[in-house]
């Protein structure tokens, strides 16, 4: 028998034969997830190939988060269609406000172990943090799911990415995110899959894994997978049967990253490997600093960028915050633990749970020649909806440091007040 | 196919292609491609031929799945795109859509140049300007039983659902 990666295993199990990378293999896809963007075309093209009952309604999820809440009369109505075709079809529908799908799909529990996961969305690559196979797909493919419950897929090649070491304090797994698309570049990986593996796997909360899953996308992968330890079975509060990978799997590629040598990473514009250290953009200035997305918009996230922010004595004059929670759970955490207020306090723009302007569909846009840094996976020209803005991609801690200082700027710079450190020098000037 | 090349440079995403809050308006690819390449390009969609073709460098239309960035050009009346990779939903998406991904080293193609693409036959691409002639792979299995049936929904519907 030969041996397999996780991503060969589990699209076996689900083709209900034995496959390998290069076959093509007709799959039982156990959950699938579209939103506000995706669906309406979906509908068109359930239309078109004669659809009339969607085969599993119980493994279909439905998300309004790209327009929410509704920017304008049009999408009021793409999200009425949407409304009508769930309640007809007995469809679980997350309706405005409730966040991010790939937020929800994880939170809700739908997730689980072994899945295979398809959804009219790139960044459905999230769900491979929970040992799962997770892929995007447009919207034609989905009316072909819903109809049929069933996918054809090419099984890719595995990279092996092996994690050692832990990360240093200052840095995140959003820099490890980056610094990955800097050393594969943005197709370096197309057509492929991403497999974490290594002994700095453990280290890594399930939520740190959701945002290098989600990051696959931005390197060309078909899906980003880890395997399960007790980090997933904690998130998940049960143990499953991980999927692991045998010794001696076959890779296309072996990459080794020491996260103790990490140091803070962002992308500059317009491309998502546009890469360097933060301390080599030290100095640009930043206009609005954007903490949300299904990258960055979880509680954890927002509790990093808040401890920058305490320790730097709130943002610089003239610098939009913009809070944009993943969830409203997410929101809600932030909302009992005060917080929010803090946000509030410091003068942050809260935005209603969703995808917000990460796509420039709603929630706020920069100005003209805006310098934007923001927690979200994509920098393109005119992608949060201004193409004379430009945007810089880093963690949580990093946006938080450019809004303290007005400038991109190291987070490990600022420290807590106790430590008897203050504001880098230039801050609020 | 005979057509006259369009040409764009490496990485082009699909929000470059046509952006999401064009898509919020209306879905309507006559609609849509009246801002084809809109920031890019501001002059693409006012000049593009029914039968010209695209013609890119790596990576083209990476970023979002979103597959008006398929149809809008299928409804400017582009039939097929070159480029020397594509992202892979991308790939898929024009494929499900009658749209002719072609894999080929389109470094020496220039605006403008006349070009006869054959993706069936003689897998050749000539370009009728300049004179050079580059192969392309055939699309095999699957995605080619799915352009041949002229997209998905024409496929879906004569095989009620996927077959290999």
């Amino acid at each position: 028998m030969q041996h397999k990666t996780i991503s060969e295993k589990i699209l076996s199990l689900k083709a209900g034969q034995d496959v390998r990378s290069g076959q093509v293999a007709i799959c039982d896809v156990d959950c699938m997830i579209a939103n506000d963007a995706s669906t309406p075309m979906a509908l068109d093209y359930f239309d078109a190939m004669g659809g009339e009952r969607v085969l599993q309604p119980e493994n279909v999820v439905f998300a309004m988060d790209h327009y929410a809440p509704a920017p304008s009369q049009k999408a009021t109505q793409l999200h009425e269609r949407m409304r009508k075709f769930a309640a007809e079809q007995k469809i679980h529908t997350w309706e405005i406000g409730q966040g991010i799908g790939h937020q929800l799909i994880v939170e809700s529990g739908r997730v689980k172990p072994g899945m295979l996961i398809v959804g009219a969305d790139s960044h459905t690559v999230t769900c491979g943090a929970l040992n799962t196979f997770a892929t995007g797909i447009g919207s034609s493919d989905l009316a072909a799911v819903l109809i049929s419950g069933k996918i054809w897929l090419r099984v890719p090649e595995s990279i092996k990415v092996t994690l050692r070491g832990e990360l240093r304090p200052g840095v995140f797994p959003k820099d490890i995110a980056l610094a990955l698309a800097l050393k594969l570049g943005s197709d370096g990986a197309t057509y492929e899959a991403i497999e974490f593996d290594g002994p700095g796997v453990p280290s890594l909360t399930l939520e740190d894994r959701l945002v290098l899953c989600n990051f696959v996308v931005e390197m060309g992968a078909k899906n980003g997978v880890f395997g399960g330890d007790e980090q997933t079975w904690k998130y998940l509060g049960t143990q499953y049967e991980p999927i692991v990978a045998d010794p001696r799997a076959e890779y296309v590629r072996k990459i080794v990253m020491d996260l103790d040598k990490l140091e803070p990473q962002v992308a500059k514009p317009s491309q998502v490997d546009n890469v360097v250290p933060v301390k080599k953009a030290e100095g640009t200035e930043i206009g609005m600093v954007y903490l949300g997305t299904c990258t960055g918009g979880r509680t954890r996230d927002f509790h990093q960028a808040l401890d920058v922010l305490r320790a730097g004595g709130g943002p610089a004059s003239g610098v939009q915050v913009v809070v944009t929670p993943a969830s409203n759970q997410v929101m809600q955490e932030l909302v009992a633990d005060g917080s929010l207020s803090e946000f509030l306090r410091m003068g942050a723009v809260v935005v209603t749970p969703g995808c917000g302007s990460c796509c420039g569909t709603c929630g706020a846009i920069p100005g003209d020649n805006v310098n934007v840094i923001s927690t979200a996976n994509r920098n393109f020209k005119g992608r949060m909806g201004n193409g004379t803005a430009s945007i810089y991609l880093a963690s949580p801690a990093s946006c938080a440091a450019a809004a303290v200082h007005g400038r991109i700027l190291d987070p490990r710079e600022i420290r807590p007040a106790s430590s008897g450190a203050t504001k880098p020098t230039g801050a609020n000037e | 196919m005979k057509g006259r090349a369009r040409l764009f440079g490496d990485n082009i995403n699909t929000d470059y292609i046509i952006t999401s809050r064009r898509k919020r308006e209306n879905l309507d690819p006559q609609y849509l491609r009246n801002y084809l390449f809109e920031e890019l390009d501001p002059s693409f969609a006012a000049t593009v031929k029914p039968d010209d073709f695209l013609v890119a460098g790596k990576n083209f239309g990476c970023g979002s799945a979103m597959e008006v960035a398929v149809t809008a050009v299928v409804g400017a009346g582009i039939r097929a795109v070159l480029a020397k990779s594509f992202s892979r939903t991308y790939f898929r998406n024009a494929v499900n859509n009658g749209l002719i991904p072609i894999l080929c080293d389109t470094s020496g193609i220039r605006e403008g140049d006349a070009l006869d693409v054959d993706w069936t036959h003689s897998f050749e691409i000539r370009n009728r300007t300049t004179g050079v002639v580059v192969t392309t792979e055939p699309i095999r299995g699957i995605m080619r039983e799915i352009l041949d049936a002229g997209g998905l929904v024409p496929y879906f519907r004569n095989k009620g659902g996927f077959q290999l």
